[in-house]
């Protein structure tokens, strides 16, 4: 059962929970490519047991018997969180993410946590305390970031489900990388209270999986207002539980934005992908549209002067006093915060920290931190111009397929420059998701990406899985 | 060069990160290397243009005064590195 559909059919149809589960956990257990850091094991077929005594009761809970990974980055209450940083290193969560709680509520099983790039800074999950995830496809190379784990274990078949977190591409780009759906939702569709923040503005929980209609009912669980999130929107969940049932049906007079400026600097497998999707697109009965987003050359210094500030002022809560790591015998209070950040944050993690923390400092906090939000403005303009034109945007996630190990490390620039078509929707606001399209001469999986209008993610699944059932049976 | 040891003494101080010498001079090359190139926005054109922070447009958002999830004092002291009766222990910060 690959597929949190199939699952829950079978447990509804009386497959029992605890099986299920150690299933899941075992296959956890055997993970070569270092995707799970961490297993709930106990924790895990407490919860089955519960969610089968509901099934015997009579109830049929959405997610019933559905293992899960979540993104070290989410709180699972008694449970250690730590971002994959030495700076939480002893930290056990004292709530759940309500997120994370009403998939749990609904009958799906945490059987534990994904790997990650530290604090989620990071594009190919190389940035971790527990050291890089392999991508399933190639151990040699990246899975992508910073939700490689989630991705990777979705994509070797461990979950049917993991959830990650996306600031600046985070699910959509592994997603894209390993082969598998990953969609990140209208920004306030789901509450991030209980996600380790990273960029306020920017972050969004959000499913992997290996099906848009996986993806579509998983998130559907988990969205609504939640009074704990001040930025999570007073509305019923947007998306629905299910989607049509014929999937093409949504492609037939559907107006399909493209951005020629995307094709740029693509790997040829990229661009030869990108073309055969708007073909079988155009096939199905859509309409492409050409479409101009000028101010998307500017998203990536956009997002990294807005990502960086909010990190630089989110991140000053870890400093040793009240949780994690604190250094040893600090001689006042200064070097205590100073000797325990440096000791417990990864060099990148410093690196945002300290541009942030230059952005936002007297007298270059208007030239570059209130500049990018006025030039971000600017994109949102720019989008809602395109949303004018057709109902969803199709593009590249990432320029090439997967890179190996080490091969980006050296200049963090470099990483930076590879976020530039996932970045946009962050800013602005907007839903994305990435559906698995083709792949490279040596197999390396392509994904492409739809964004949607803000609030339209309804209609944004519907083109999804109109696009993956053309691509899956041309 | 945009960013000096200098300045990056002083983002380390603000941050509260203790960076030994070859750390800072790191990190100087770095971000440098960073700022001169999101230095690209000042070229762009935003005359009269508000800046946005908020793109869900929820502002001020409020609540009833009621308590939300509260942690006792045992949980919150379960967490903390070093701890004595009913506290949290620091350093001490005023030398009387």
């Amino acid at each position: 059962m690959h597929t949190v559909t199939a699952t829950v059919a079978a447990v509804h149809a009386g497959a029992p929970v605890l099986p299920l589960v150690d299933a899941a956990l075992q296959r956890c257990a055997g993970d070569t490519n270092n995707a799970v850091v961490r297993l709930l094991a106990e924790r895990a077929r407490a919860a089955a047991a519960t969610v089968q005594a509901r099934l015997t009761a009579g109830e049929r809970p959405a997610l019933a018997g559905v293992p899960v990974l979540v993104k070290d980055n989410l709180l699972v209450q008694g449970a250690p969180a730590t971002a994959a940083s030495r700076i939480l290193e002893g930290f056990v969560a004292p709530y759940t993410a309500t997120a994370v709680a009403r998939l749990e509520a609904a009958g799906a099983v945490v059987v534990g946590h994904a790997n990650m790039d530290e604090f989620a800074m990071g594009s190919s999950n190389e940035r971790s305390v527990y050291g890089p995830v392999r991508n399933p496809r190639d151990p040699t190379r990246v899975p992508g970031g910073s939700s490689g784990g989630s991705a990777a274990a979705v994509a070797a078949g461990l979950v049917p489900v993991a959830l990650g977190s996306d600031t600046g591409g985070s699910i959509r780009q592994p997603a894209s990388l390993c082969g598998v759906v990953g969609y990140k939702p209208t920004y306030g569709a789901i509450s991030r209270y209980g996600l380790i923040a990273y960029g306020s503005s920017l972050d969004q929980i959000g499913p992997l999986t290996t099906t848009v209609a996986d993806a579509a009912l998983v998130a559907h669980v988990m969205a609504g207002e939640d009074p704990a999130d001040g930025t999570c929107a007073r509305r019923a969940a947007i998306m629905p539980a299910t989607l049509p049932g014929d999937p093409r049906a949504a492609l037939r007079g559907a107006r399909i934005g493209w951005v020629p400026a995307h094709v740029d600097g693509l790997q040829p497998a990229v661009r030869r992908t990108l073309d055969a999707t708007k073909a079988a697109l155009a096939e199905a009965g859509a309409t492409l549209v050409e479409v101009a987003l000028p101010r998307e050359a500017n998203a990536i210094p956009v997002y990294y002067v807005i990502a960086t500030g909010e990190a630089a002022s989110n991140l000053a809560r870890f400093d040793g006093v009240r949780y994690g790591r604190r250094c040893a015998d600090p001689a006042d209070l200064h070097d205590l915060y100073a000797r325990s950040r440096v000791e417990g944050f990864g060099p990148e993690v410093q690196r945002r920290i300290m541009l942030g923390t230059y952005v936002l400092s007297t007298g270059y906090y208007d030239a570059y931190y209130l500049q990018a939000q006025r030039v971000r403005r600017l994109l949102c303009d720019d989008f809602n111009a395109a949303f004018a034109r057709c109902d969803a945007i199709l593009g590249p996630v990432s320029p090439t397929t997967a890179w190996r190990l080490g091969e980006k490390t050296a200049d963090p620039l470099q990483m930076y420059l590879a976020d530039l078509f996932t970045l946009s929707a962050n800013l602005a606001g907007l839903p994305g998701i990435s559906v698995p399209c083709g792949s490279d001469e040596a197999g390396l999986p392509i994904g492409m990406q739809l964004q949607g209008a803000q609030w339209d993610d309804a209609r944004l699944l519907s083109l999804a899985a109109g696009l993956e059932a053309c691509v899956r049976s041309p | 060069m945009t960013i000096t040891e200098q300045d990056v003494r002083h983002l380390a101080k603000l941050a509260s990160l203790a960076l030994d010498d070859r750390q800072l001079a790191v990190a100087t090359a770095e971000l440098d290397h960073i700022v001169a190139y999101v230095q690209q926005l000042q070229a762009v054109d935003t005359t009269g243009v508000l800046p946005i922070a908020n793109v869900a447009g929820a502002v001020s958002i409020t609540r009833g005064d009621a308590p939300g999830m509260m942690l006792s004092q045992a949980e919150v002291l379960a967490l903390a590195p070093a701890k004595g009766v009913d506290a949290i222990l620091v350093p001490k910060v005023v030398e009387r």
